[in-house]
């Protein structure tokens, strides 16, 4: 039983420091300290699992298979916690703006984090469900953290339509559950395999709700409605943090769930078709409406369901004879390789904004020549997620594409690419607004400037990341390998 | 054979990649004291240009020792110089990028006429003081895209390069551009990406096949069991170049981005960038696929016609003299595809030597203009009258460079068309005939716009202007000269080595077309497009 509990450390001491902080919000107000705590809890956490990966304890499973500790787990483990120390890095500003709440809004922080760590962890349907109400409660207060009209009206959109995914993937649970008597995935794919003629249509239904219920958090077209309102609406750090932690672990149960649970030959072809499709709508809905954004918080919402829709077109790649998942890796690879880019593209934007106090792309203007060094790191991060060398988004898109083309879906690469071609369209405009187009008469612009402690060390690692994994990415694409090998077939 | 010695290409290759951090590294006007570097002389553009031209030098003197250390021997026909090692694996998916460069006979050439341009860009930007560290730190990362197009020898390395040279370019036009160049500059990056697209997606089919992306290897390996049929790959690949080389009708990016570029990056686009496209047709097209080259080959010759009349015609109607060169260069590049057509050694290496004449006259063209408008102000062919009275110099390099461009005789351009045509026409007799009335309507509209603008009497408005006076005037005028004199008279100096380097192409294609005919498969040595 003690080694069970042992598996659950990682998560366990982002919830115990998550508690402490909590209290300690009712007589503490240094930033300083409070987020020093948030990020120890962190890197304590990452800590407790690589001891664990140095024990050997990889592959051990607790509690009925509700947690299993393998690789897979371990990589989204790192990508996660890497996300929520970006998100408490850039948050100087933020907490400066709650002078009381400070250690409440960290705490939830933690909270969500742990839940999107245990929602890679799991292999049961009761965990998953848990995992994702223990990290979606939390996301829904920290995106109305401020209480104004955009954030408390983001807030709610972003509960009332979170509910009712919540409720629709509930419901295909219980008729997965129904069907096979089971909880566990692994029980689940025994049924999967012998299911009979009326039940097959009863998967399907299941299938399409599990779809539609994990599509709404990783914000997948037509489920993306509230992504550019909550982003737009809610603290900027929270914004890059649902952007990539919350949408890598969204990825990070679905490949679970359909590769282990439901890869029944006959079922996979129908929905790797769906994926298929709704991997060009996400593209080209992601896309064309982001050309239209002068909002650059808007933009990089519609480019994150772009890029939401890249991902998927992964999870659509399985080989013919149906015997490997050819775009797990491939979309392991590519999230990590996003998640460095986004980051440091919304690093950058906070940065920005403390110092000018605006998202518009127009008063970007002659940023180039007042703040060089961050001017070019968005530069370079709205390369990456366009898709040029020498970036991680290069690699990952390459990647991806291969796999569609492996698994005889060479439209869908072609799709892609094209995309890539419209995406290029609205990742140039803020470029060309730093570097090109004159400051406009009067603009509100200091005279140089640089972003605080926190906030510049992050940008530090993210945007060296991103050049990493551009000029060296066979060492990422080993570990993603090796991540999914632990996934069951 | 110098494979996998000293990594001399990787060092051509990635030098300028290094210039241009140093040059982003210098001191700017603003911080005037620097630890290190702010004892160096000069102003922040002085340090800037001369920091570029040497690091330019460098390169164009590893190419030139490249050039003369190259096996021209029957044995030199392999790639030389090899670097290459495993970059990317990942097995589980079959995708694998090579980190592999080398040369032959076909991308030697081409390799140093790509750091010779970029050293004359260098030059004629030598008054830029916009910006000017960034300005030529963007121009020798754009040499490192170049060279790498030429040099890899891996599908994916090749992509990587291709797209690396949209980012330079985009910035070089809408911000050292004049005129409408926002438009232009977007305009360029569109084209081009809307043309890789389709390559990438060929590229992916081919590797998909033949399980590997290594050029050298795909030629070998069967692609009939690709998602796509192999006419599609074909026709994929072929629109990302035909976009860059241009083919009529996808040129129209051409005239914007020229008449907006600067002076420096017209000669670079012109003289480079458009034979990325005539390259990738020889290298990747007709080597990987000769039996679908062999089979489009009626169809290439027509769209090389269009290209070539539909060009000329376009030329003669100009009123902008940097347009004007631009709609010329539409045409000329149909010579290429006309020589590709043919399918022969004399028709490719006509089509590849076209290729380094067109780089090297246009160029001188593009400096010429540039030139012109410094001093006039204009571009206008209308308000420009007697110029070769008031600038002698300029105005007799100019009339050189047109003439050369025209076709004369014993000067480069002239070599490159007469084997062209030598090549086609026992091929494809009417299209060669039809491009022969290009050569007229070039001779129209070349000999026409010097007379408007350089001869005939003197005009008051251009009495104050000054001739060409300083070094880097003349040095660019004085090498690009000399290499269309040089290559005109000793064609054999490049000829030979594009004979080595198409030989295998052209064996190839052979190879297919006895198979076509009469199913045997002796490989004929063919001199010119005959039989089949």
């Amino acid at each position: 039983m003690l080694g069970e509990v042992n598996l659950l450390g990682p998560e366990l001491v982002l919830m115990t420091v998550g508690g402490v902080l909590l209290v300690a919000d009712l007589f503490l107000r240094d930033r300083r300290l409070l987020m020093g705590v948030a990020i120890a809890a962190l890197l304590g956490s990452v800590l407790y699992a690589t001891i664990l990966l140095a024990d050997g304890k990889v592959g051990g499973t607790a509690f009925n298979e509700i947690l299993v500790f393998d690789e897979y787990a371990l990589f989204f483990q790192f990508l996660l916690a890497g996300g929520a120390l970006a998100a408490i890095g850039a948050s100087w500003e933020t907490l400066g703006r709650i002078p009381s709440r400070r250690g409440e809004y960290l705490a939830l922080i933690l909270f969500s984090t742990t839940g999107l760590m245990l929602l890679a962890g799991t292999r049961d349907l009761i965990g998953i469900f848990v995992a994702l109400e223990l990290t979606s409660l939390s996301q829904y207060v920290l995106i109305g953290f401020h209480k104004d009209r955009l954030g408390s009206e983001a807030g709610l959109k972003y509960l009332l339509l979170g509910a009712i995914a919540s409720a629709i993937l509930l419901y295909g649970m219980a008729l997965l559950i129904g069907l096979s008597g089971a909880t566990n995935l692994g029980a689940i794919a025994d049924f999967v395999g012998g299911a009979g003629p009326g039940q097959f249509e009863a998967l399907i239904f299941a299938t399409v709700f599990l779809i539609v219920g994990f599509g709404f958090k990783a914000a997948i077209a037509p489920f993306q409605m509230w992504v550019p309102d909550v982003y737009q609406g809610g603290p900027t750090p929270i914004a890059a943090y649902l952007s990539v932690a919350s949408k890598a672990a969204a990825f990070a149960v679905l490949i679970r769930v359909f590769f282990e649970a439901l890869s029944d030959d006959l079922l996979s072809e129908h929905w790797s078709t769906i994926f298929a499709v709704l991997a060009t709508l996400s593209m080209f809905v992601g896309n064309v409406i982001a050309i239209q954004q002068d909002n650059i918080k808007r933009m990089l919402a519609y480019s994150s369901i772009a890029q939401a829709g890249t991902i998927v077109i992964g999870l659509a790649a399985i080989s013919a004879d149906r015997s490997e998942l050819l775009g797990a890796s491939g979309i392991l690879f590519y999230l990590a390789g996003y998640t460095v880019t986004n980051l440091t593209a919304f690093l950058v934007v906070i940065a920005i904004h403390n110092k000018i106090g605006s998202y518009a792309i127009d008063d970007y203007r002659g940023l180039g020549r007042r703040a060089p060094l961050l001017a070019l790191l968005l530069a370079f991060s709205l390369i990456s997620l366009t898709g040029l060398p020498p970036t991680a988004g290069f690699f990952g898109k390459l990647y991806l594409f291969q796999t569609a083309v492996q698994s005889d879906l060479a439209w869908l690469a072609v799709i892609g690419v094209v995309n890539t071609a419209i995406g290029a369209a609205y990742y140039l405009r803020p470029i060309k607004a730093m570097f090109i187009d004159a400051p406009a008469e009067g603009a509100p612009l200091p005279a140089s400037f640089r972003p605080g402690a926190a906030l510049g060390v992050t940008l530090a690692l993210t945007s060296a990341g991103i050049l990493v994994i551009g000029l060296a990415p066979s060492l990422l694409i080993d570990v993603a390998e090796e991540a999914v090998r632990t996934i069951m077939l | 054979m110098n494979g996998d010695g000293f990594p001399i290409l990787s060092l051509l290759v990635f030098l300028p990649t290094a210039g241009a951090l140093l040059i982003a590294l210098l001191p700017s006007e603003r911080v005037p004291t620097h630890a290190l570097l702010g004892a160096l002389p000069g102003n922040e553009a002085q340090r800037a240009r001369w920091l570029a031209l040497l690091i330019a030098l460098a390169s164009l003197g590893i190419s030139l020792g490249l050039f003369i250390d190259f096996d021209r021997s029957a044995g030199g026909a392999a790639f030389q110089y090899t670097d290459t090692f495993t970059w990317i694996k990942a097995d589980d998916v079959g995708f694998t990028v090579t980190y592999a460069f080398g040369v032959d006979g076909l991308s030697l050439p081409l390799v140093l006429l790509t750091s010779l341009l970029t050293t004359v860009a260098v030059l004629i930007s030598w008054r830029i003081d916009l910006r000017p560290k960034e300005y030529f730190a963007w121009l020798l990362i754009l040499e490192t895209a170049v060279l790498g197009v030429f040099t890899s020898l891996d599908l994916l390395f090749f992509f990587l390069f291709w797209e690396l040279e949209l980012i330079p370019m985009f910035l070089l036009i809408s911000i050292w551009g004049s005129g409408d160049r926002n438009y232009s500059a977007m305009k360029f990056v569109l084209y081009t990406v809307f043309g890789s697209a389709f390559m990438l997606v060929g590229f992916l089919a081919m590797g998909a096949a033949a399980s590997t992306f290594d050029m050298r290897e795909i030629r070998e390996a069967d692609l009939a069991d690709a998602f796509l049929p192999v006419q599609a790959i074909f026709a994929f690949v072929l629109i990302a170049f035909a976009v860059k080389l241009p083919v009529v009708p996808f040129h129209t990016w051409l005239p914007d981005a020229h008449s907006d570029a600067p002076t420096a990056v017209s000669v670079i686009l012109a003289g480079v960038l458009l034979k990325m496209g005539g390259y990738g047709i020889l290298r990747l097209l007709f080597t990987i696929m000769p039996e679908v080259g062999a089979d489009a080959s009626l169809s290439l010759a027509i769209l090389a016609v269009v290209s070539i009349l539909y060009g000329a015609l376009v030329t003669i109607r100009q009123t902008d003299l940097k347009r004007l060169v631009a709609y010329s260069s539409v045409s000329h590049m149909g010579f290429v595809l006309l020589g590709v057509s043919a399918l022969g050694v004399t028709g490719l290496s006509g089509a590849a030597m076209q290729l380094v004449a067109h780089g090297l006259i246009t160029g001188l063209l593009f400096v010429m203009v540039g030139l012109v408008y410094d001093r006039t102000h204009t571009r206008e062919i209308a308000d420009m009258r007697g110029l070769v009275h008031h600038m002698p110099i300029i105005g007799a390099v100019m009339i050189f460079a047109g003439l050369a461009s025209l076709g004369l005789p014993a000067l480069a351009g002239f070599v490159a068309e007469i084997t062209v045509f030598l090549g086609a026409f026992s091929r494809h007799e009417v299209p060669t005939a039809l491009a022969l009335v290009g050569v007229l309507l070039a001779a129209g509209y070349m000999l026409w716009v010097l007379q408007r603008s350089f001869f005939g009497p003197r005009d008051d408005r251009w009495e104050h202007l000054e001739d060409a006076k300083s070094w880097w005037e003349y040095a660019p005028m004085a090498v690009l000269c000399g290499a269309i004199i040089l290559l005109g008279v000793y064609p054999k100096l490049v000829m030979e080595l594009f004979e080595l380097g198409t030989q295998p192409i052209a064996d190839g294609l052979q190879l297919v077309r006895a198979g076509l005919s009469d199913g045997s498969v002796a490989a004929l040595p063919g001199l010119g497009g005959g039989g089949g």
